[in-house]
């Protein structure tokens, strides 16, 4: 059983500027993984080499299947949702065609399931996604992804300019996804210490290298994490 | 009053050809950032085609006016695939300048298929008038409003309530994310060039009856919709439509009631009104002021 999502020796650029230096990791279905590291470790260019926004060498496997030289519609359609760093909202837009972009690969989106997690959208549906706080348009960018019947939803920095008590509710709907749902994560985080609350597993990246992998409990007391990430 | 309600309506009739013109350009822009200057030359192209399909114009049939779409659509579609989509990568200046290139060519070529000469190009709307009120309104003048705004009222049926026209109007905000949720964003494009051609063809069809048919017909059209998309704001429909309008009627109350304003000054005025929005209010009518960070 090939793992859900492979990354092995993966190498990306930004015309001359070497981004990452060949990553390898794993998600396996079900998971929620973390993935770590300072600004401009490469772990935005993590996330782009599997949804093809990025130029990659390396494979990139889903389920088995290759996704390295996919297009990101491809990918997209292959299952794989990826809210981008600013989250990617149509801020023109109203929430509910928004959602209704979320839903346009697949023949006839569940509405109501999202809803169920996401009631509040209900009554906002008519109200431009722009003008929505920073928390709720981190979760229309949530349901939209789930929208699309993703097998892996990655987040890129879901916490940025959120405040502490939104970011742990954002999560706590990330945590209740994958439970109920079996949705498995990889999320970029500058918060370790929220996402290995979460995650079952963790990278942390320097330089564009894996520097180290391990359990969340592993990482949270492996020392080097804790003094560069956790701040304690 | 009379006069006054005979050039309202004529105004609104010449503001409709601008204006469903100047939505093809603002269609095209919305998209890509870019200004086609083609937009005239294509719309001039696919009426001579419709010309043909009508036998040399001898009479108007409503089936070449939709075949006429039809072709215009695939053409714009297949223009952007072919001269523009390999042009992506490239500043949007080149894109501009390869426009350019297919205005020339595309009127060279008219010229060469069909010759020069001014042909005769058949209305579908009688030449007689109503009369309410004592005021003459030209089924021409009402026909081409009824038939622009027709096609405009479609097109924006299909913007707002389909999901072909939701991922458009997403891409256009947004390409990258509409990317990712799976939007094939180029052959989006396509279909935003095709809907323009055909807007175009349009446009080129309502205002044969009155300029004849030439393969220089749509230059001027093409600067009063210019005018109408920049009074409008570049970036809004609604406004090239509303700009469109609003210079057709002005146009021709300048030239009733201001008696300097000869048809010789039309053109010039209508670049006058384009200097003076850019000057005063760039965004236009119904644009927004852009902002971006250097």
């Amino acid at each position: 059983m090939p793992a859900l999502l492979e990354l092995s020796d993966v190498t990306a650029r930004y015309g001359q500027v070497v981004a990452l230096h060949g990553v390898s990791l794993t998600v396996e279905d079900g998971e929620i993984v973390a993935l770590l590291g300072a600004n401009g470790a490469g772990k935005t260019t993590t996330l782009r080499s599997v949804s093809g926004t990025v130029r990659r060498s390396g494979d990139v496997l889903l389920g088995g299947k290759r996704l390295a030289r996919a297009t990101p519609e491809v990918v997209a359609r292959h299952g794989v949702a990826h809210v981008p760093e600013g989250r990617g909202i149509f801020a023109e837009l109203t929430v509910w065609e928004n959602l209704r972009m979320g839903g346009y690969i697949v023949r006839r989106p569940d509405f109501a399931t999202v809803l169920g997690y996401f009631p509040w959208l209900q009554e906002r549906r008519n109200q431009q996604a722009g003008t929505l706080s920073g928390g709720e348009q981190q979760m229309l960018a949530l349901a939209r992804a789930f929208l699309s019947r993703p097998r892996l939803l990655m987040l890129d920095e879901p916490s940025l300019g959120l405040a502490p008590l939104i970011t742990r509710e954002v999560f706590r709907v990330v945590t209740e996804l994958n439970q109920k749902e079996g949705l498995a994560v990889l999320v970029v985080e500058q918060n370790a210490a929220v996402a290995l609350a979460a995650a079952q597993r963790g990278y942390v990246l320097e330089t564009g290298r894996i520097a180290v992998a391990g359990s969340a409990a592993e990482l949270k007391s492996n020392d080097a994490v804790r003094t560069a990430y956790l701040g304690y | 009053m009379q006069t006054f309600f005979q050039t309202l309506t004529t105004g609104l009739s010449d503001g409709s050809i601008y204006g469903s013109l100047a939505l093809a350009l603002v269609l095209i822009y919305k998209a890509t950032e870019v200004i086609n200057f083609a937009q005239g030359e294509m719309a001039m192209f696919t009426t001579y085609i419709a010309w043909a399909l009508m036998g040399h114009g001898s009479t108007f049939e409503w089936w070449a006016f939709f075949a006429t779409l039809g072709i215009a659509f695939v053409g714009g579609a297949a223009l952007q695939q072919t001269v523009i989509r390999p042009l992506e990568r490239a500043s949007v200046l080149t894109a501009v300048m390869a426009t350019i290139a297919l205005l020339v060519i595309l009127n060279g070529l008219a010229a060469w298929i069909w010759s020069p000469q001014l042909q005769f190009f058949p209305s579908p709307f009688p030449t007689s008038s109503w009369v309410i009120g004592g005021v003459h309104i030209s089924k021409q003048d009402a026909g081409t409003f009824g038939v622009v705004m027709a096609c405009v009222l479609i097109l924006w049926l299909f913007f707002r309530f389909t999901k072909l026209g939701l991922a458009m109007r997403a891409g256009a905000l947004n390409p990258g994310a509409a990317r990712l949720m799976g939007v094939r964003a180029s052959w989006l494009l396509a279909l935003g060039w095709g809907f323009a051609a055909a807007l175009g063809a349009v446009s080129g069809m309502m205002v044969a009856p009155t300029v004849f048919l030439t393969p220089n017909m749509m230059q001027a059209v093409l600067i009063y919709a210019f005018a109408a998309a920049i009074l409008g704001g570049l970036e809004s429909p609604v406004g090239a439509i509303a700009g469109g309008l609003s210079l057709g009627v002005l146009l021709n109350m300048l030239g009733e009631y201001v008696h300097p304003v000869t048809t010789e000054l039309r053109l010039p005025v209508a670049l006058g009104i384009l200097l003076v929005v850019l000057l005063v209010k760039p965004a236009g009518l119904f644009g927004r002021v852009v902002v971006r960070r250097v």
